[in-house]
């Protein structure tokens, strides 16, 4: 499905050593497997259910996620820069899609 | 041990009852935390969690959990069908040990996270949510 779309917000500049805020959010329907569709079938499960975020190729946090996740998946959490580079987001989706978002940060 | 008749059933009786009752939601977190935890004994403090006291939507619940010098953090939701919620590792670039998020809350029930030390203990936190409208489609 073409709409999976992240967004995520990351200051534009920073001074070296700061703890940023950075918020995340990718549209997915984060199917729990627990629901029914009108004729009474389970409709699968179908969820992200891995976030990871790199800065300059280090890792910054790895999440796995389970289907009590909300839809369209929000996380929002902590990274120190000490230099200017790139914050690489990855999304694993269920069925094997990687989804990947980067953004640059300048750092005083 | 020689049982009369009457005790033998009332023995039986009260073991199917026993084994009846319904824990497998209890028996299910208490596995989640214990794989997480590989068994070891979980001290309470040094964990925050922050979540609403009454969730409107059980869809969508905003909570955040922060451990400064944690390695990991796991979050689990006592009363979902599944209670595992969310298992957040940080690397060297995390600036604080801390993340939130939204989850889904299939009833007023404890939302429990324990996080992994850097010295390998284990510590909890657990809150109850209040849940109007749940939200696992069920």
């Amino acid at each position: 499905m073409s709409d999976i779309r992240p967004r995520v917000r990351v200051p534009r500049t920073a001074s070296a050593g700061e703890s940023v805020l950075l918020k995340t959010l990718i549209s997915h329907p984060m199917e729990t497997g627990q629901r029914r569709d009108g004729s009474g079938n389970v409709i699968p499960r179908w969820i992200i259910n891995r976030f990871t975020c790199e800065f300059n190729g280090r890792n910054v946090i790895d999440m796995a996620l389970d289907p009590a996740i909300s839809t369209n998946p929000y996380i929002e959490f902590e990274a120190v820069v000490d230099e200017t580079g790139e914050f690489t987001f990855t999304w694993h989706d269920d069925n094997g899609d990687v989804y990947t978002d980067t953004q640059s940060i300048e750092v005083a | 041990m020689k049982f009369s008749r009457r005790e033998a059933l009332v023995l039986a009786l009260g073991s199917a009852a026993a084994a009846a009752i319904p824990l497998p939601a209890l028996a299910a977190v208490e596995q989640a935390i214990a794989d997480f935890t590989g068994g070891a004994a979980v001290a309470e403090g040094g964990i925050t969690l922050t979540t609403p006291e009454i969730a409107e939507n059980g869809n969508t619940v905003p909570i955040s959990v922060e451990a400064p010098g944690a390695v990991a953090i796991m979050v689990v939701a006592a009363g979902n069908p599944t209670p595992g919620v969310c298992r957040a590792t940080f690397g060297d670039q995390a600036g604080a040990q801390m993340f939130g998020a939204r989850i889904r809350l299939a009833g007023t029930q404890d939302v429990v996270a324990i996080a992994q030390m850097a010295d390998g203990s284990f510590v909890r936190a657990s809150n109850e949510v209040k849940v109007t409208i749940g939200g696992c489609g069920g």
